[in-house]
């Protein structure tokens, strides 16, 4: 059963969804946001996208598939903290560019850590919801 | 030297590289490498024959005591040749021996990181850092076995290979852990020096019973010595390389290694020298009662190992001079006799010694290179393998009754050695023709120049055995702790020793052509074998894993809802017990501060929950479960959390989602549970909620008076540089936290994904 209504506005909603979720996970580190609900939000919107169309569809606007999406995060996340290791410090240790970009604000190790989080979520919803949803 | 355990295991990752660049040759490739390893090892041969050790020392882990440290003398040098040496030779052979096998690149992975572990345990200076490369052989070695993992038997072989050896490598954890204890150091160079220290020290005897029992598994000691021949499953190439010529060596080397610092004692010298002598003897007896080439091989190296064994037990001059000669001698011939066993296996399609005969014809040099390793096995001059066994009984001696026993001990093993050499270099090739599988052929360049040029080592050794006095000197003197001057050399006059030798060599032709009646001799033994430590083993193993089905059975029920009901109702019981124990003053509600708007969201919830279980619908109770969930949210808006309101809208919304996904799969609603089970249930609902609003009670009536809310207010923007403290916490403060958390979630996702997958193709899972 397919609902024109739903698949019109996805098609809308899909970017607008996406962009939000760049939008929380950017802005994360000074206002309410970050990673986590960024994924999660982003994973939604591929959610609805899935209830909208198919899987087939969904995992084909997608491009790669979701288990890249979680090795490329969890990579991210190590590699940030990693960094440290390699700059001498305790692993972990947080390391910020000096200059601020003006859009993002301050560039970090903290900031990758982040993005890391965002993709491991959106990665591992993805996951669940297309393994439940393809028959 | 530890340029050359890196070189090993840069090496490892690199084989299947060069395997895919150049299938072919990539045999030859890798083990012209590995001789360059070899040679580069060889530099070390005048300052370690000066009595020179090179030590190398860098920090690795300071707060435990262990550190990245290696050294190199006589003994380590002899072992770092013999493993790059033969390791050459061996993946030359595996290249040819599986032409063409799919798992070529697999075996050159493990065999190279397999060399690069030995030589971490012989280099290794930091007793700890020998645990860990002791640790991976037992686990390469363990791939290694299964390697033909599609096999029931090679799977059990190298399960029982690691359980044996793991467990032993525990008890050698705990004895090198009490050793640096009781010396005050981890260092070999340094616990050396606290010699009388460590002997009469209240511990001494534990210490030395746990590394012993590490050494003798490793090393294939009786009554660990069934591991052995069964791990003959592995293909030849690994079984050569390990399971003759190093890994089971490692045992011997710690024994010879810490000997200076923990033997000479009675306990050390009672007990190794006596379970090497009864290894020696078992060993050769049971070798000769095989049929299979390979498990007569792996019995005979048994023998040689419980010889080791011996001599490092009797702690003398010449005995460790005999034990490095016999050391390096077993290796080359032992290396060559295996490497033959496999040739013969690929180009006749048979091991059992039984269908094998007059093979010479057809592969002559294959079998000129059996002849010549045997002959060294047996202890003929002018071979190494002849000064080998001189230098043995010359070691035992002929004084009092302890050297009598050892001394028959070891004139019935080598005579029984040599009927084994006449069996493994003779038989196959010399005797009359017999028909067999395939019609054999010479065996490719790659198989036969490893057996040739190991077979010729120990020849010319044994003709100018000068060229390996510097070095064996060298070792004899790191295994007796002392400068040993060692004298090599063919012809030691007539004496007792050389009565010896004939009495051993004549015993053993008669041996070898008595077989028959010999082994119905032994034939009769065989009911002992129903009580041997293979037994043990498999009984063991069968008890353990019948404990582990019992616990199963009782802790597993397979329903979500008794764990659900287990795990709820332990909270209950513990925590309440805590908090009836506590008797902690519980806060009050003061009802009249709550505002209209917040009553608002409270009495959702509570008409949610209510909708959730009495709605015979699942729909509606996810529905309700909802209503729930976002009315949470709402709360958290109230109180000024938006972090975790954001998040907890999305994961409700997802939820819901993920929840209709999995009702689409489910059947019709229908009530299963009787009146008494729901009863129940509402008990354990009831206590749970009961419980959790007393904790609530009791933290409420505390003053909040954590530090943490304050330091992390006051620190996030100066050192996190942002002002959500929330998610500076989150990816800053406490971001090792996060990272596991992720890695948990990535890998439920696998879980589930996997789940789904067996769900949705039942014929193909159990």
């Amino acid at each position: 059963m397919t609902s024109h209504v739903l698949s019109t506005a996805t098609r809308f909603l899909l970017p607008l969804l996406l962009l939000f979720s760049v939008f929380l996970l950017i802005r994360g580190h000074n206002e309410p946001g970050g990673g986590f609900v960024g994924g999660l939000v982003a994973a939604s919107a591929f959610a609805l996208y899935t209830i909208a169309y198919t899987v087939q569809d969904a995992r084909k606007i997608l491009r790669v598939r979701p288990r890249v999406i979680i090795a490329t995060g969890l990579l991210a996340a190590a590699a940030s903290g990693s960094l440290a290791l390699a700059a001498g410090n305790p692993f972990m240790t947080g390391m910020w560019a000096p200059l601020e970009i003006p859009a993002l604000g301050k560039v970090g190790t903290p900031l990758l850590f982040d993005i890391g989080v965002y993709l491991v979520v959106i990665g591992v919803v993805l996951t669940i919801v297309f393994s439940l949803a393809e028959e | 030297m530890q340029e050359a355990i890196i070189t090993a295991f840069g090496l490892a990752i690199l084989s299947p590289l060069i395997h895919r660049v150049s299938p072919r040759f990539s045999g030859w490739l890798l083990g012209i490498l590995i001789a360059c390893l070899s040679a580069f090892l060889f530099r070390f041969l005048a300052p370690v024959a000066s009595g020179e050790s090179i030590r190398s020392s860098a920090s690795w882990i300071a707060g435990l005591g262990v550190t990245w440290s290696f050294r190199l003398d006589g003994l380590s040098l002899t072992f770092g040749l013999l493993i790059t040496g033969i390791g050459a030779l061996v993946v030359i052979y595996a290249g040819a021996y599986w032409a063409g096998h799919a798992h070529l690149g697999r075996l050159y992975i493990l065999l190279t990181a397999f060399m690069g572990s030995m030589l971490g345990v012989v280099f290794a200076d930091n007793v700890l850092t020998l645990f860990v490369f002791w640790e991976l052989t037992s686990l390469t070695s363990f791939f290694l076995i299964g390697i033909n993992h599609d096999q029931p038997k090679a799977r059990s072989a190298a399960l029982q290979a690691l359980l044996v050896t793991g467990a032993g490598g525990l008890a050698l954890l705990a004895g090198l852990i009490l050793l640096g204890q009781m010396g005050g150091s981890y260092e070999l160079s340094s616990l050396i020096e606290q010699r009388t220290q460590i002997i009469s020290h209240a511990y001494y005897l534990p210490m030395l019973l746990l590394i012993l029992a590490g050494a003798f598994t490793k090393s294939a000691q009786a009554p660990f010595h069934f591991w052995l021949p069964n791990a003959m499953e592995a293909p030849t190439p690994v079984s050569t390389y390990l399971h003759s010529a190093t890994m089971v060596k490692a045992g011997v080397y710690l024994l010879a290694r810490l000997g200076p610092t923990i033997g000479d004692t009675p306990e050390f010298r009672y007990g190794v020298t006596g379970v090497g002598a009864i290894t020696f003897a078992l060993g050769a007896a049971l070798a000769l009662g095989q049929t299979d080439l390979k498990r007569i091989l792996a019995y005979s190296t048994v023998s040689i190992l419980g010889a080791l064994t011996m001599l490092i037990g009797m702690g003398t001059r010449e005995a460790a001079s005999a034990m490095i000669v016999l050391l390096v001698a077993h290796a080359l011939y032992k290396a060559a006799l295996f490497l033959v066993a496999g040739a013969v296996d690929h180009e006749t399609g048979t091991r059992d010694i039984r269908s094998l005969g007059g093979l010479g014809r057809f592969m002559p040099v294959t079998a000129a290179a059996a002849l010549i390793a045997a002959a060294s096995n047996a202890g003929l001059p002018p071979l190494f393998g002849w000064l080998a066994k001189e230098g043995m009984y010359e070691a035992i001696g002929f004084g009092g009754w302890g050297a009598a026993a050892l001394i028959l001990a070891g004139v019935v093993a080598n005579a029984l050695l040599v009927a084994v050499a006449f069996l493994v270099g003779w038989k196959p090739f010399f005797s009359a023709t017999l028909q067999t599988p395939r019609q054999p052929h010479e065996a490719p360049l790659g198989m036969w120049i490893g057996p040739v040029v190991l077979a010729m080592g120990g020849a010319a050794l044994g003709v100018w055995p000068a060229w390996i006095q510097p070095l064996a000197a060298a070792g004899a003197s790191a295994v007796h702790g002392q400068p040993v001057a060692l004298k090599l050399a063919l012809w030691h006059g007539f004496n007792l020793v050389l009565v010896a030798s004939a009495v051993t060599l004549a015993g053993g032709v008669v041996s070898y052509l008595k077989r028959e009646r010999l082994l119905a001799g032994f034939d009769q033994l065989r009911g002992l074998a129903r009580w041997g430590p293979d037994r043990a083993y498999a009984a063991g193993l069968e008890g353990m894993y019948r404990v582990a089905r019992w616990q199963t059975r009782c802790l597993q029920s397979g329903y979500l809802r008794f764990y659900l009901l287990t795990v709820i109702m332990t909270v209950v019981g513990l925590a309440g017990y805590a908090l009836l124990r506590g008797a902690e003053s519980l806060g009050y509600v003061n009802w009249t501060t709550i505002a209209l708007y917040e009553w608002a969201p409270l009495t959702l919830i509570i008409l949610g929950m209510a909708m959730a279980v009495t709605v015979g619908s699942r729909l509606a109770a996810v529905a309700a479960l909802g209503v729930v969930g976002y009315n949470v949210a709402l709360i958290f808006v109230l109180f000024s959390a938006p972090d975790l309101a954001m998040t907890q809208f999305a994961v409700e919304t997802l939820t819901v989602i993920l929840f209709v996904l999995v009702l689409y799969r489910l059947p019709r609603f229908t009530r299963f549970t009787g009146a008494a089970i729901r009863a129940r249930d509402v008990v354990a609902a009831t206590a749970f909620g009961v419980l959790i609003t007393i904790i609530l009670l009791t933290v409420t009536a505390q003053p909040l008076q954590s530090r943490l809310s304050g330091f992390f207010a006051s620190e996030s923007l100066p050192q996190g540089k942002g002002r959500n403290i929330v998610n500076v916490i989150l990816v800053d403060f406490r971001a090792l936290d996060t990272l596991g958390e992720i890695t948990v979630l990535a890998i439920a996702a696998f879980g589930i994904r996997a789940l789904m997958k067996l769900v949705s193709q039942p014929g193909e899972s159990k």
